[in-house]
């Protein structure tokens, strides 16, 4: 599929959800729809640099708050709306990962991951000591009471948050046809290799970093209406962290779908839990399937289902995969 | 003495005591990802599961938390050595180690602390020795017993492990897996069953501090993350897999975050160590005591 049908597509499938948003009655789903899609952007974000590059970013939290701490500060100051708010975010994310890839990502990519690990606390310890946005108390965000077209206000946020898991999805996608993204492939694959070959490996190793960290801040920008009050403990949770670095591994890392699988079938998992049991148990729940997709199936469920398709699979390095086709073959 | 000297004096003494417990934690870091290779950021969890086996022992029993933590070294290893056949298997034979290894300790660390969650809820918990509340004083500077000895059984600890890794052929093993993994192999050790156990020890390593830890201070589950910068950074200033050098960026990292606290308040502190592994990333990546 071209990339021309490819955006059409996406952007059908963003105007359907919309469309069918407009018919839920009861405003809970709505959320829950809408937390889902925020994963959706996470994920995507996480797995340009996780998934195509190779450089594991556990400073989600980070991004996410930055984006949503400095929506929050700009619309108590000016009172920016968030179509505003959303590119801002993303320009001061962007920056954040491009500095944090210079400084730490040509060295071994494990001290990339350490120092994202870190900034969390360090980004958390700012806005703790941040008095204009209240500190280690919080601050309530007041929604603007008049909401054009969309008639509520969870409606409008919904239609942002569509059309941001829209447009990462698009990126990631175009992203992975183009010779950026062969380049990062190249980069995964091996990384001498690829500098020998001539692919310029800092320079987008530096582009993947900015994109992630930007589409991170603006899935951040929302937020903080969605809530409507936030305080430091709660917006530094290591949830986000866990859920968009296992989002993407247990869907899939090598494809833009892969992050969007993940990012439906565990964010809705939660939700259900959420309701019908507790939220620590589901945390723990997608810290367990985690864990257990990185030893059994290290290709995720776009993995599994490749190698149903019937190619050969190494019991050695995909066991769970290697179990389903024999399955599949004594069933036949 | 001006008041500003005293509590200067003050906050040193204390960073430096602080600073030897920071050693016992990041020690096994220092193992585990300078002489292994193995980024195990679980460690700080483990930590903490130290810290709460500590709690439930000295409260149901009374038991010593040190005595609690040196008992725990066992189970502790056979739990390390558990991990390590697993990591061993999953990851380090299939070459994947890099993501898939992050991810599964990631999710390790995640678990561990969701985990005490459900059991011991977001509560603070502490325990109960005569050593903790006395304090002795000269001065200006004061002498917490409860931070003289966690920092005193850490220098033991240290002073333990480097006459290990110096003396006997298992210790000298361990630093030699790191380097050449093929002639260790001809000098007739496996280099698995050496890092085996030598990831045993640094495991082995986290419940002595996770003791350590709640003599110091109450403990939470979810404290454990706010310790990996700290611990990572401490690792890298110190020079990869260099026990002195551990120890000698323990203390420079502990009396910078006391001072920190002292004169600017206890909430800047936690954003010290990033600086410090900032630097020392950017700066000399081989650390103060590293090979370059």
């Amino acid at each position: 599929m071209s990339n021309g049908r490819f955006i059409l597509l996406a952007c059908l499938v963003g105007v359907a959800l919309v469309a069918a948003s407009t018919f839920v009655t009861n405003e809970y789903y709505v959320f829950a729809a809408y937390f889902v899609l925020q994963y959706v952007v996470l994920a995507t974000a996480w797995n340009i640099l996780g998934g195509y590059v190779g450089y594991v970013n556990f400073g989600t939290t980070a991004f996410l708050a930055i984006g949503l701490y400095s929506a929050a500060a700009l619309n108590k100051w000016l009172d920016l709306p968030i179509p505003v708010l959303i590119p801002i975010a993303g320009l001061l994310c962007g920056a954040v990962g491009l500095a944090m890839g210079y400084l730490t990502i040509r060295l071994r990519g494990v001290y990339f991951t350490i120092a994202t690990l870190a900034l969390s606390v360090v980004v958390q310890t700012f806005i703790t000591n941040w008095d204009y946005v209240g500190g280690s108390r919080g601050i309530y965000i007041m929604r603007p009471t008049d909401v054009p077209v969309f008639g509520s206000y969870v409606a409008y946020l919904f239609f942002l948050m569509t059309v941001l898991a829209v447009a990462s999805v698009v990126i990631a996608r175009v992203i992975e046809r183009s010779t950026f993204g062969f380049g990062l492939a190249a980069i995964r694959d091996d990384e001498t290799a690829a500098a020998a070959s001539g692919v310029p490996v800092l320079r987008l190793k530096l582009v993947a970093a900015a994109i992630s960290g930007a589409l991170m801040g603006m899935a951040g920008a929302p937020l903080p209406f969605y809530l409507t009050y936030v305080e430091p403990t709660s917006s530094f949770s290591l949830a986000y962290t866990v859920n968009s670095v296992a989002m993407p591994l247990v869907g899939g890392t090598t494809s833009w779908l892969g992050p969007v699988i993940g990012a439906v079938l565990l964010g809705t998992m939660q939700q259900a839990m959420t309701v019908l049991i507790s939220s620590s148990v589901n945390l723990l729940v997608v810290g367990v399937l985690l864990v257990i997709f990185v030893i059994a199936a290290p290709n995720g469920i776009l993995g599994l289902i490749r190698s149903l398709r019937g190619k050969k699979v190494d019991p050695e390095t995909n066991p769970l995969a290697a179990i389903l086709v024999t399955e599949k073959r004594s069933s036949q | 003495m001006g008041q500003v000297a005293g509590l200067l004096l003050d906050a040193i003494v204390s960073g430096i005591l602080v600073g030897g417990f920071y050693a016992a934690m990041a020690v096994g870091i220092s193992i585990a990802f300078g002489m292994l290779g193995i980024s195990n950021i679980a460690h700080p969890a483990l930590i903490l599961l130290g810290s709460f086996i500590a709690y439930v022992l000295n409260s149901q029993f009374g038991m010593d938390p040190i005595l609690v933590g040196v008992l725990a070294t066992i189970p502790f290893y056979f739990l390390g050595t558990l991990l390590y056949t697993a990591y061993e298997f999953a990851f380090e034979r299939r070459g994947t180690q890099l993501i898939r290894g992050l991810a599964f300790f990631f999710g390790l660390l995640f678990i561990t602390e969701v985990g005490l969650q459900l059991i011991f809820g977001v509560d603070y918990r502490l325990v109960e020795a005569p050593y903790i509340g006395p304090s002795y004083n000269f001065g200006p500077v004061s002498l917490p017993v409860r931070m003289l000895i966690p920092f005193l059984a850490s220098v033991l600890l240290l002073i333990g492990l480097q006459i290990f890794f110096v003396r006997t052929f298992t210790g000298r093993a361990i630093m030699a897996v790191a380097q050449d993994k093929f002639a260790l192999q001809l000098m007739g050790a496996a280099p698995v069953r050496i890092k085996r156990i030598a990831f045993g020890l640094s495991t082995a390593t986290a419940s002595l501090a996770g003791a350590f830890l709640i003599i110091l201070q109450p403990v939470e589950p979810s404290m454990g993350r706010d310790y990996i910068g700290r611990i990572f950074a401490i690792c890298v200033l110190g020079g990869i897999g260099s026990l002195p050098g551990t120890f000698i960026a323990a203390v420079i990292v502990g009396v910078a975050e006391s001072i920190t606290a002292t004169f600017y308040g206890p909430s800047w502190s936690p954003a010290i160590a990033f600086g410090f592994l900032l630097i020392a990333l950017v700066v000399r990546p081989a650390g103060l005591f590293g090979r370059a």
